[in-house]
Protein backbone atom coordinates (compact mmCIF):
# COMPACT_ATOMS: atom_id res chain seq x y z
CA UNK A 1 0.00 0.00 0.00
CA UNK A 2 1.41 3.68 -0.79
CA UNK A 3 1.03 6.03 1.42
CA UNK A 4 0.60 9.50 -0.06
CA UNK A 5 0.87 12.64 2.38
CA UNK A 6 0.33 15.96 0.61
CA UNK A 7 2.25 19.11 2.63
CA UNK A 8 0.40 22.22 2.77
CA UNK A 9 -1.76 24.30 5.04
CA UNK A 10 -5.05 24.13 4.19
CA UNK A 11 -5.01 26.94 1.42
CA UNK A 12 -7.38 26.19 -1.84
CA UNK A 13 -4.22 25.13 -3.98
CA UNK A 14 -3.15 22.26 -1.31
CA UNK A 15 -7.00 21.37 -1.04
CA UNK A 16 -7.07 20.95 -5.12
CA UNK A 17 -3.81 18.71 -4.56
CA UNK A 18 -5.74 16.57 -2.47
CA UNK A 19 -8.63 16.26 -4.18
CA UNK A 20 -6.13 15.23 -7.35
CA UNK A 21 -4.31 12.56 -5.45
CA UNK A 22 -7.43 10.96 -4.18
CA UNK A 23 -8.96 10.92 -8.02
CA UNK A 24 -5.48 9.30 -9.23
CA UNK A 25 -5.81 6.89 -6.55
CA UNK A 26 -9.06 6.12 -7.72
CA UNK A 27 -8.69 6.16 -11.28
CA UNK A 28 -5.61 3.68 -10.87
CA UNK A 29 -7.49 1.52 -8.61
CA UNK A 30 -4.54 1.42 -6.24
CA UNK A 31 -4.50 0.89 -2.55
CA UNK A 32 -3.04 3.88 -0.90
CA UNK A 33 -3.86 6.04 2.34
CA UNK A 34 -3.75 9.85 1.73
CA UNK A 35 -2.58 12.31 4.59
CA UNK A 36 -2.80 15.77 5.06
CA UNK A 37 0.56 17.57 6.57
CA UNK A 38 -0.85 20.90 7.39
CA UNK A 39 1.73 22.00 10.44
CA UNK A 40 4.30 24.27 9.11
CA UNK A 41 6.64 22.46 11.79
CA UNK A 42 6.24 19.27 10.57
CA UNK A 43 6.19 20.31 6.87
CA UNK A 44 9.43 21.75 7.17
CA UNK A 45 11.38 18.29 8.39
CA UNK A 46 10.87 17.24 4.77
CA UNK A 47 13.11 19.87 3.75
CA UNK A 48 10.46 21.83 1.62
CA UNK A 49 9.76 25.52 1.71
CA UNK A 50 6.88 25.63 -0.92
CA UNK A 51 3.61 24.31 -0.98
CA UNK A 52 1.92 22.30 -1.93
CA UNK A 53 3.97 19.52 -2.19
CA UNK A 54 3.40 15.26 -3.05
CA UNK A 55 4.94 12.96 -0.59
CA UNK A 56 4.79 9.15 -1.73
CA UNK A 57 6.31 6.75 0.57
CA UNK A 58 8.09 9.33 2.21
CA UNK A 59 10.03 10.88 -1.16
CA UNK A 60 9.05 14.22 -2.09
CA UNK A 61 8.27 14.36 -5.77
CA UNK A 62 6.80 18.50 -5.98
CA UNK A 63 7.11 21.22 -4.48
CA UNK A 64 5.14 24.40 -5.00
CA UNK A 65 3.16 22.50 -7.66
CA UNK A 66 -0.96 22.08 -7.99
CA UNK A 67 -0.30 18.67 -10.17
CA UNK A 68 -2.76 17.44 -12.31
CA UNK A 69 -4.34 13.83 -11.87
CA UNK A 70 -2.14 12.55 -14.68
CA UNK A 71 1.23 14.08 -13.42
CA UNK A 72 0.13 12.07 -9.84
CA UNK A 73 -0.48 9.19 -11.28
CA UNK A 74 2.94 8.95 -12.71
CA UNK A 75 4.30 9.29 -9.23
CA UNK A 76 2.09 6.19 -7.71
CA UNK A 77 2.59 3.87 -10.81
CA UNK B 1 9.51 28.96 5.13
CA UNK B 2 8.43 30.61 8.95
CA UNK B 3 7.43 28.69 11.80
CA UNK B 4 4.15 30.31 11.53
CA UNK B 5 1.45 28.18 10.31
CA UNK B 6 0.36 30.80 7.43
CA UNK B 7 0.44 29.41 3.52
CA UNK B 8 3.83 29.08 1.92
CA UNK B 9 1.95 28.89 -1.75
CA UNK B 10 2.74 32.77 -2.05
CA UNK B 11 4.72 32.17 -5.28
CA UNK B 12 8.18 30.38 -6.38
CA UNK B 13 11.37 31.38 -4.23
CA UNK B 14 14.68 32.59 -5.22
CA UNK B 15 17.05 30.57 -3.80
CA UNK B 16 20.81 31.08 -2.83
CA UNK B 17 23.20 28.96 -2.26
CA UNK B 18 26.31 29.02 -0.94
CA UNK B 19 29.65 26.95 -0.99
CA UNK B 20 30.47 28.07 2.53
CA UNK B 21 33.88 26.54 1.80
CA UNK B 22 36.23 26.27 5.02
CA UNK B 23 38.14 29.30 3.56
CA UNK B 24 38.52 32.87 4.17
CA UNK B 25 36.35 33.69 0.74
CA UNK B 26 33.93 30.04 1.53
CA UNK B 27 33.16 31.93 5.10
CA UNK B 28 32.41 35.24 2.91
CA UNK B 29 29.87 33.41 0.78
CA UNK B 30 28.35 31.82 3.89
CA UNK B 31 27.91 35.29 5.29
CA UNK B 32 26.59 37.13 1.94
CA UNK B 33 24.09 34.76 1.75
CA UNK B 34 23.00 35.06 5.12
CA UNK B 35 22.24 38.72 4.74
CA UNK B 36 20.84 38.68 0.94
CA UNK B 37 18.13 36.43 3.22
CA UNK B 38 17.68 39.01 5.45
CA UNK B 39 17.63 41.55 3.58
CA UNK B 40 14.95 39.83 1.43
CA UNK B 41 16.36 39.32 -1.89
CA UNK B 42 16.10 35.46 -1.50
CA UNK B 43 16.51 32.21 0.46
CA UNK B 44 19.76 30.41 1.78
CA UNK B 45 18.93 26.83 1.00
CA UNK B 46 21.37 23.78 1.71
CA UNK B 47 24.17 22.48 -0.89
CA UNK B 48 24.50 19.70 1.06
CA UNK B 49 21.07 18.70 0.94
CA UNK B 50 21.35 18.97 -3.60
CA UNK B 51 24.70 17.08 -2.68
CA UNK B 52 22.54 14.19 -0.30
CA UNK B 53 19.45 14.87 -3.12
CA UNK B 54 17.55 15.30 -0.66
CA UNK B 55 13.79 14.66 -1.98
CA UNK B 56 12.00 17.64 -0.56
CA UNK B 57 15.39 19.79 -1.46
CA UNK B 58 15.48 18.31 -4.61
CA UNK B 59 11.61 19.32 -5.13
CA UNK B 60 11.83 22.51 -3.81
CA UNK B 61 14.60 24.01 -6.15
CA UNK B 62 13.01 22.56 -8.96
CA UNK B 63 10.53 24.67 -8.86
CA UNK B 64 12.23 27.78 -7.63
CA UNK B 65 11.53 31.15 -9.67
CA UNK B 66 15.82 32.01 -9.38
CA UNK B 67 18.68 29.70 -8.04
CA UNK B 68 21.93 31.82 -7.15
CA UNK B 69 24.89 29.99 -6.46
CA UNK B 70 27.92 31.82 -4.71
CA UNK B 71 31.44 29.91 -4.70
CA UNK B 72 34.34 31.32 -3.22
CA UNK B 73 36.91 29.79 -5.21
CA UNK B 74 37.70 28.92 -9.02
CA UNK B 75 36.91 24.83 -7.98
CA UNK B 76 33.22 25.93 -8.07
CA UNK B 77 31.92 23.58 -5.71
CA UNK B 78 28.44 25.60 -5.49
CA UNK B 79 28.41 24.94 -9.10
CA UNK B 80 29.32 21.52 -9.62
CA UNK B 81 27.29 20.50 -7.32
CA UNK B 82 23.94 21.87 -9.09
CA UNK B 83 25.54 20.74 -11.97
CA UNK B 84 25.48 17.26 -10.97
CA UNK B 85 22.32 17.23 -9.25
CA UNK B 86 20.88 18.45 -13.08
CA UNK B 87 20.11 22.12 -12.06
CA UNK B 88 21.74 23.55 -15.65
CA UNK B 89 19.92 27.36 -15.14
CA UNK B 90 21.54 29.36 -12.42
CA UNK B 91 23.21 32.39 -11.95
CA UNK B 92 26.36 32.36 -10.39
CA UNK B 93 29.23 34.52 -8.60
CA UNK B 94 32.91 33.32 -8.24
CA UNK B 95 34.71 36.02 -5.46
CA UNK B 96 37.72 35.97 -7.50
CA UNK B 97 35.82 37.72 -10.14
CA UNK B 98 34.99 40.54 -7.76
CA UNK B 99 38.56 40.59 -6.62
CA UNK B 100 38.21 38.61 -3.81
CA UNK B 101 41.20 35.80 -3.93
CA UNK B 102 41.63 32.88 -1.68
CA UNK B 103 43.71 33.51 0.99
CA UNK B 104 43.96 36.75 1.03
CA UNK B 105 40.53 38.33 1.74
CA UNK B 106 39.29 38.16 5.40
CA UNK B 107 35.65 37.56 6.04
CA UNK B 108 35.03 41.28 6.90
CA UNK B 109 31.96 43.27 6.60
CA UNK B 110 33.32 44.93 3.46
CA UNK B 111 34.06 41.98 1.62
CA UNK B 112 31.05 40.62 2.01
CA UNK B 113 29.27 43.54 1.34
CA UNK B 114 30.53 43.35 -2.47
CA UNK B 115 29.45 40.02 -2.40
CA UNK B 116 25.52 41.01 -1.14
CA UNK B 117 25.61 43.64 -3.86
CA UNK B 118 26.44 41.44 -6.94
CA UNK B 119 23.97 38.74 -5.50
CA UNK B 120 21.62 41.44 -5.06
CA UNK B 121 21.98 42.26 -8.57
CA UNK B 122 21.93 38.93 -9.68
CA UNK B 123 18.71 37.89 -8.31
CA UNK B 124 16.57 40.97 -9.19
CA UNK B 125 13.86 40.02 -11.64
Amino acid sequence: MKKIQILGTGCPKCKTLTANAETAVKELGIEATIEKVEKIQEIMKFGVMTTPALVVDGQVKSAGKVLTVEDIKKFLK
Amino acid sequence: MSEKNECACGGAPKLIFACSGSSDVGAITYQAAQKLTKEGHGKMYCLAGIGGRVSGIMATTESAAKILAIDGCPLACARNTLEEAGFKKYEHIQLADLGLKKGETPPVPENVAKVVAEGAKKLAC
